[in-house]
C-alpha cells in the first residue's frame, strides 16, 4: 500500500534518484512551522473566491459588503452548518408529532396528596355507577397498580376452624397475632383465603367459609393505610363475589339435584328444601355481630334473594343502603356504597318491562349498568326498546345506549347477527341525519368488532345512502371520522379494507381539507403501524396512492413546516412498505409514479431517491461495460450525495473503487480495440474531483476513499512503459492541496464535507501531507527510472506536470519547495523536449501571479527557471 | 353391617301448627335383610324449665327441682318384628298433632332457662347381640296465629344526660341528644324489628351503636320464681362515629328458634326486650331498653 511505500522511501534511494533534489526532501519530512504560521499546511493558501473573479476579464472590483443589486444574494452559512455528520441511515424515521407535556398539569397531576384522596372517596365509587361505565375487570387492574403502598399492613388471623387441628395450639395462639405484611404479602393471603374459602366451600364446611368471609370484611373497616384501600377493596370483594357465587351455585344446585332426586317429593317440596336452605343462610347471615361484615356478606349473596320472594332484592337494596349509614368513616362507607351498586340490577329490568312508557327509564339502564349485563340481555333489550312509546323518548338514543354498551361487552354469539339486524332496522329508519349518524357511529363498533368486511361493507353502504342527500356529511365530520377509528380499530389488515367497495366512496364523504386530511392521516397511521410485511397488493397500493395524494395536495405555501415533515414521515412510511421483490423495474415504475405525485415533498423526493439509489447499486452490476458501470457509479454516487444520501453514495463509490481491477487493458470502441487508458485516466481523474466533497465514513480511517482509490491503482496492471499510473498520482495533488483549505472549492448544499467535518484539524493536515509526500515521492521515484536516453521525453513532460502541480498548488514560498519546482523545470528542459511555447506561457503566468498580493515569492522563483532557447 | 335410620319430614321446613297432621317416612338402609323387633316411633313435646343458679342455690339448679312439663307424647308402631329386605326402605307416617289434655302446644323455644322442644324419635329393637338402633328429629311448632289485630304503635325516645338512670356521674357525662324510634314494639315474630336512631349531637365521638336483643325467662316454683334477663344476640347497626343528624336504620331479625311469640303461662314465663346500646369512644355505655311484646300472625 502507498503507506508502507512510504516507509520504504529512504533518504538514501531519494538523493540517489536526483542529487540537485536533495532539499526537496528535507521539505518532505517535517517542519514544524512553516514561514507565514500557518502550521503544517503545505498547500498553497488559496481564496477561491477572489481566484475566481480574477479569472473573470470583466470582473469588477467589488468592495465586500457592498450591496449590488446584481450581485447574487450569498448565504454563507458554514458556521451553522457543522456538525457530526449523521449516522449511515437515512434519519427520516424519527418523529416529532408527539406534544409535550404541559409542566403545569403534570404537576398537577395526583402529586397534591388532598384533591388525591378526595378523588379518591369521590371518583372510584361514582365510577362504578357513572354512565361511562368501565368493565369492572379493566377498572380492577387498574386499581390495584395505582394505589399501592410500601407501609406495613395488617390483618389479625384467627384461627379460622376448628378442623385445622394439625396445627398445635401454640402456632395458632401465634397465628392470631397481629402480622405485619408488605403489600405483597397481602394480596398473597387474601388468595389464600379465598383459595381457603373456596376449599371449605367445596368440603361442604359452609360455616367455616362463612367465618372466612367475615374476617374478610372486618379487613374493610380498617382504614390505617390509606392509600393501599382501593387495592385492598378490590382484593375482598374478589372474595365476596366467590362466596356470593358458591352461594348461588349451592343454591341451584340444591334445586335442580332435589328435583333429579324427586322420588318421594313433589316439587313443591323441593323448592321448599332450597328455600329452606337459603333462608337458613339468610337467618346466619343476619345475625352477623358487625355491621360491615354483615352489609359486605349480604350484599354478596343478594342474588340468593331470588329464592325467597317475588321481590327480589328490591326491597333488599334500599334496605342495605341505609345500612350504610351506620358506616362512621366516609371512606368505608363510600366503598361500602361502592359494592352495593355493584351486581345484579335484572330486577330493575323486570320492573322497567311493567312500567308504562318506559322509554326514559330503559336508557338510563341501559346506561348505568355495566356493558356484559346490558350485552347478556341485549336481545330483551332490543325487545322492550320496540315496544316502548316512541313520543316520549326517541329509540334511535335508546338504541344508541344499547349500541354503546355492546361496544365494550359482548352478547352472547347466537344472537349477534340477529341484534345487528334488529338495531339496524330501526337505525336505518332515522330520518333525520343527524340523529341517524349519531346512532350510526356507535353501532359501527359493534358491527366491526363481531362482523366480517361484508357487514361492514353494508353499514357503510348505508351511511353513504343517508348521509349523501343536501350533503349532510358536512354536519357530521366528527362522527364519520370516529366510523373510520372505529374500522381502523378493528381492521388491521389493509387488502381487506380496501377491498371494501365502500370504503373510498366513504372517505370521499369528507370534503373538507382539513378534515379529508386528517382522516387520511389516521389511515396512514394505522398503516404504518399495522402493515409488518411489504406489500404489492394493487388494490393496497392504489388506495394508499390515492390517501397519500389527498395529503400530499393538501400542503400549499401556508403549509407548516411542522406539518410538512409529520406529512412526509407518512407518506415515506407507505412507500418503504411498497416491495415489488426482485420485480424492479415495477419498483422503479412506482418510484416514477410516486415523484410526479408527490414532488411537492422534499423528504419524499429524498427517500425516493433512496428508493432510486438502491435500485440502481443493483442494477448497475448487471451492465456488461465495465466504463459504463464505472461512470454510472460515478454519477448515482454524485447524485447519492446531492440528496445528502451518504452510506448510498459511500457504498457507490466504493463499488467504483473496487471495479476498478476489473478494467481491461484494452476495450473494444466502434469495432477497433483500443487502449483502455485513457478512458481510465478520464474516469479517475472525475472520481478524484467527486471525492473532494465526499466526507469521511466515521467507522473508516482518514480518506478512505482516497487511499482505497491510489491502492487500486498500484495494484493496477498497467501497460508496460506507460506513466498512467504517475500521472494519477500528479493529479490526485491538486484533490489533497484542495482537500487541506479552510473552504472548499465546491460543496454540496445541505451537506458536510470533510472541511466542516476536521475543521482544518492539525491531524487531519498532516495525514494529507504525509500522503502528498508519499505521492511526490513515488513520482520522483519514476522519473528517476525514465532517466535513460530513450524516456528523456516522457521524463521531461511528467516533470513538467509535477512542476505545473507545484507552482499552482503547492506553496512556493518555502525555500525547498521552490527548489524542487526549480529542479523539475531544470529537469524537465534537460533533454529539450519541451515545449517552448509552453513554458514561455507558464512563465508569464507565474509573472502575474507574482504581480499579486502575498505572491510576490514567485518572483524570485521566476528568475531562476532559465528558459532554454531551442536548439 | 351398616344400617342407616333417619327420619324424613315432608316439609321441609318441619314447621307445624297444632291440629295438623305430622307426615312423613322412616327410611331404613342397610345392605344386608335387617332383622328387628319391632320398629317404634314416638312423639313427644316437652316443656325444660331450669333455675339459674343465681336466683336459687347452685345445688338445686344442679339437681334441677323443677319437673318437665310434656305438652305432647304419643307413639307408634310403624313395623312389627320381622325382617326388613336389603336396601332402601321407606316407612311412611302420619301423626296428629293434638296436646295432651288441656294443654296448649307452646311454640318451639330454645333459651337458657327454659327450653321448649318437639321430637321425634325413631327406635328400632333390634334381636340379642345387636344394639339397638334410634334416631331423634326435632320438629318445629308454631303456635296458632293470633286472632286480634296487631296495630304497629311507633314508639319514639330520646336520649339526653338527663334521660339516664342510675348514672352515678351525671355531672361529669358528656352531652349528648340522641333521637329515634321503633315502628313497634309489638312485633310480629316473622318480621324484623325496624326503626330509627338519629344522633343529633354528641361531644365525644361515637364509637358504636349496637341492638341488643334480651330474652327475660321466668320460673315459678315452689320456693317462689326466678327471673333471668341474657343476651341472644347483639347486632352492630353503626361503626364509627357516624354522620350525625342522618337516620340510622334500625333493623333486626328475630332469629328463629330463639325467639317465639311472648309466653305467660302459669309456671314460667318467656318475655323479650330490645336495648338500644350506644358505646362512646371513651367506652362509655348507654344504653336505653324497650319491653318487646313479640306476636305471630
Amino acid at each position: 500500500s502507498v503507506a508502507v511505500n512510504a516507509e520504504t522511501w529512504t533518504l538514501h534511494q531519494f538523493n540517489e534518484l536526483l542529487e540537485v533534489h536533495h532539499a526537496t526532501y528535507t521539505w518532505l519530512h517535517f517542519e514544524a512551522v512553516s514561514e507565514n504560521g500557518c502550521a503544517y499546511r503545505r498547500s498553497r493558501w488559496r481564496k477561491y473566491e477572489t481566484e475566481l473573479q480574477r479569472c473573470r476579464p470583466e470582473a469588477l472590483p467589488i468592495e465586500f459588503g457592498d450591496y449590488h443589486p446584481l450581485k447574487p444574494i450569498l448565504v454563507t452559512d458554514t458556521k451553522t452548518r457543522r456538525g457530526v455528520r449523521k449516522g449511515s441511515t437515512s434519519s427520516s424515521s424519527s418523529s416529532s408529532s408527539s406534544v409535550p407535556p404541559d409542566p403545569l398539569s403534570s404537576m398537577l397531576d395526583g402529586t397534591d396528596p388532598l384533591s388525591m384522596f378526595a378523588s379518591e372517596t369521590s371518583t372510584v365509587p361514582r365510577s362504578v355507577v357513572g354512565h361511562d361505565f368501565e368493565p369492572w375487570s379493566a377498572k380492577r387492574g387498574e386499581i390495584l397498580t395505582r394505589f399501592t403502598t410500601t407501609e406495613k399492613l395488617s390483618i389479625v388471623r384467627k384461627a379460622t376452624s376448628p378442623a385445622s387441628s394439625a396445627v398445635s395450639e401454640k402456632v395458632r395462639t401465634r397465628l392470631e397475632e397481629l402480622d405485619d405484611l408488605e403489600e405483597q404479602d397481602y394480596a398473597n393471603r387474601i388468595e389464600e383465603l379465598n383459595q381457603s374459602l373456596k376449599e371449605a366451600w367445596a368440603s361442604d364446611q359452609k360455616v367455616k367459609a362463612l367465618k372466612i368471609v367475615i374476617q374478610c370484611a372486618k379487613l374493610l373497616s380498617d382504614t390505617s393505610v390509606i392509600q393501599f384501600y382501593p387495592s385492598k377493596f378490590v382484593l375482598i370483594t374478589d372474595i365476596m363475589d366467590t362466596f356470593g357465587d358458591c352461594s348461588m351455585c349451592v343454591f341451584l344446585f340444591l334445586h335442580t339435584n332435589a328435583l333429579l332426586l324427586s322420588d318421594a317429593f313433589t316439587c313443591e317440596d323441593v323448592n321448599d328444601t332450597a328455600k329452606e336452605t337459603c333462608l337458613n343462610w339468610f337467618f346466619k347471615i343476619a345475625s352477623i355481630r358487625e355491621l360491615l361484615p354483615r352489609l359486605y356478606v349480604e350484599a354478596s349473596i343478594l342474588k340468593c334473594n331470588h329464592f325467597l320472594n317475588k321481590t327480589g332484592i328490591s326491597t333488599t337494596l334500599p334496605r342495605l343502603t341505609a345500612m350504610v349509614r351506620g358506616i362512621g368513616d366516609p371512606l368505608v362507607a363510600a366503598y361500602a356504597r361502592a359494592y352495593l351498586c355493584r351486581p345484579l340490577l335484572t330486577e330493575m329490568m323486570e320492573r322497567c318491562k311493567t312500567m308504562g312508557n318506559n322509554a326514559l327509564l330503559l336508557n338510563s339502564v341501559m346506561r348505568a349498568f355495566r356493558p356484559e349485563f346490558v350485552a347478556a340481555r341485549a336481545t330483551d333489550f332490543i325487545g322492550m326498546i320496540k315496544e316502548c312509546d316512541e313520543a316520549g323518548f326517541p329509540k334511535h338514543l335508546l338504541f344508541g345506549s344499547l349500541g354503546r354498551s355492546l361496544a365494550s361487552a359482548d352478547p352472547p354469539e347466537p344472537e349477534r347477527l340477529t341484534i345487528l339486524n334488529e338495531a339496524w332496522k330501526v337505525i336505518t329508519k332515522v330520518r333525520s341525519p343527524r340523529d341517524y349518524i349519531i346512532c350510526a357511529e356507535i353501532w359501527v363498533e359493534f358491527t366491526c368488532r363481531h362482523f366480517t368486511k361484508r357487514e361492514v361493507n353494508t353499514v357503510l353502504a348505508d351511511m353513504i345512502k343517508h348521509m349523501t342527500p343536501d350533503r349532510a356529511f358536512e354536519d357530521a365530520y366528527p362522527q364519520l371520522q370516529s366510523v373510520i377509528g372505529k374500522i381502523l380499530t378493528y381492521f388491521h389488515d389493509f387488502s381487506i379494507l380496501f377491498s371494501m367497495e365502500r370504503f373510498l366512496p366513504f372517505l370521499d364523504m369528507f370534503q373538507k381539507d382539513s378534515v379529508r386530511v386528517e382522516v387520511c392521516r389516521s389511515i396512514m397511521e394505522v398503516f404504518i403501524r399495522h402493515q409488518l410485511e411489504p406489500t404489492r397488493d394493487p388494490v393496497i397500493l392504489n388506495a394508499m396512492l390515492h390517501i397519500c395524494k389527498t395529503m400530499h395536495d393538501s400542503v400549499n405555501a401556508l403549509t407548516l413546516e411542522d406539518e410538512k415533515r409529520s406529512l412526509s414521515l407518512l407518506i415515506i412510511g407507505f412507500i418503504r412498505m411498497v416491495s415489488f421483490g426482485r420485480d424492479f423495474e415495477q419498483q422503479l415504475n412506482f418510484c416514477v409514479e410516486s415523484r410526479s405525485t408527490f414532488c411537492n415533498l422534499e423528504p419524499v423526493l429524498v427517500q425516493l431517491i433512496h428508493a432510486c439509489a438502491a435500485y440502481s447499486f443493483i442494477t448497475i452490476p448487471s451492465l456488461s461495460s465495465i466504463f459504463s458501470r464505472l461512470s454510472l457509479y460515478l454519477l448515482s454516487g454524485q447524485v447519492a450525495l446531492a440528496n445528502q444520501c451518504l452510506s448510498q453514495a459511500d457504498a457507490f463509490l466504493k463499488a467504483a473503487v473496487s471495479v476498478l481491477p476489473e478494467v481491461p487493458r484494452s476495450i473494444s470502441v466502434e469495432g477497433k480495440l483500443r487502449s483502455s487508458e485513457s478512458f481510465l485516466l478520464d474516469f479517475i481523474n472525475n472520481f478524484l474531483s467527486t471525492l473532494l466533497v465526499v466526507p469521511d465514513h466515521p467507522e473508516h480511517g482518514v480518506l478512505y476513499l482516497v487511499r482505497g482509490l491510489l491502492n487500486m491503482v498500484q495494484d493496477y496492471t498497467w501497460e508496460d512503459n506507460s506513466d498512467a499510473k504517475v500521472r494519477v498520482y500528479i493529479s490526485a495533488l491538486p484533490l489533497l492541496a484542495a482537500m487541506s483549505q479552510e473552504t472548499y472549492l465546491y460543496s454540496i448544499p445541505k451537506m458536510d464535507s470533510n472541511e466542516t467535518l476536521y475543521g482544518g484539524d492539525p491531524k487531519f493536515l498532516s495525514e494529507i501531507n504525509k500522503l502528498c509526500e508519499t505521492l511526490i515521492g513515488q513520482v520522483l521515484d519514476h522519473l528517476k527510472a525514465l532517466g535513460r536516453e530513450e524516456t528523456a521525453r516522457r521524463q521531461g513532460a511528467l516533470a513538467f506536470s509535477l512542476f505545473g502541480v507545484l507552482v499552482a498548488h503547492g506553496d512556493l514560498r518555502n525555500n525547498k519547495l521552490s527548489q524542487l519546482a526549480v529542479n523539475l523545470w531544470n529537469l524537465s528542459h534537460k533533454h529539450g523536449y519541451c515545449d517552448t511555447r509552453f513554458s514561455v506561457r507558464t512563465l508569464d503566468h507565474m509573472k502575474q501571479q507574482a504581480q499579486q498580493l502575498d505572491m510576490s515569492h514567485l518572483s524570485d522563483t521566476v528568475q531562476r527557471l532559465a528558459l532554454q532557447s531551442r536548439t | 353391617m351398616s344400617v342407616s335410620v333417619d327420619i324424613r319430614l315432608k316439609r321441609a321446613n318441619k314447621v307445624y301448627n297444632e291440629g295438623e297432621v305430622l307426615s312423613g317416612v322412616v327410611v331404613l338402609q342397610c345392605k344386608e335383610p335387617l332383622p328387628h323387633h319391632g320398629i317404634l316411633l314416638s312423639m313427644e313435646g316437652l316443656v325444660n324449665l331450669q333455675l339459674s343458679s343465681k336466683s336459687v342455690g347452685v345445688f338445686e339448679a344442679f339437681y334441677n327441682s323443677v319437673k318437665p312439663i310434656s305438652l305432647l307424647s304419643s307413639s307408634i308402631e310403624v313395623a312389627r318384628s320381622g325382617k326388613i329386605p336389603g336396601g332402601k326402605t321407606e316407612i311412611p307416617f302420619e301423626f296428629p298433632l293434638q296436646a295432651k289434655g288441656n294443654k296448649v302446644l307452646y311454640e318451639t323455644y330454645h333459651g337458657v332457662f327454659v327450653n321448649i322442644q318437639y321430637t321425634l324419635r325413631c327406635d328400632v329393637k333390634r334381636p340379642l347381640l345387636a344394639k339397638d338402633l334410634s334416631r331423634t328429629c326435632e320438629f318445629i311448632v308454631h303456635c296458632q296465629p293470633q286472632k286480634a289485630k296487631v296495630s304497629p304503635s311507633p314508639v319514639s325516645f330520646s336520649i339526653t344526660p338527663d334521660t339516664l338512670q342510675n348514672s352515678r356521674e351525671r355531672d361529669t357525662l358528656p352531652k349528648f341528644l340522641i333521637r329515634g324510634h321503633l315502628d313497634a314494639t309489638c312485633c310480629v315474630v316473622s318480621q324484623p324489628l325496624s326503626g330509627e336512631v338519629v344522633v343529633e349531637h354528641s361531644d365525644i365521638p361515637i364509637k358504636s351503636i349496637e341492638l341488643q336483643l334480651v330474652r327475660v325467662e321466668t320460673c315459678g316454683c315452689a320456693e317462689g320464681y326466678a327471673r333471668d334477663a341474657t343476651e341472644i344476640q347483639n347486632i352492630q347497626i353503626a361503626e364509627g362515629d357516624v354522620c350525625h343528624g342522618l337516620p340510622i336504620p334500625v333493623y333486626m331479625v328475630f332469629p328463629r328458634l330463639f325467639t317465639c311469640p311472648t309466653l305467660e303461662t302459669t309456671n314460667f314465663k318467656v318475655e323479650f326486650e330490645v336495648n338500644i346500646v350506644i358505646v362512646l369512644q371513651d367506652d362509655h355505655l348507654i344504653t336505653e331498653n324497650f319491653p318487646l311484646k313479640l306476636c305471630r300472625v
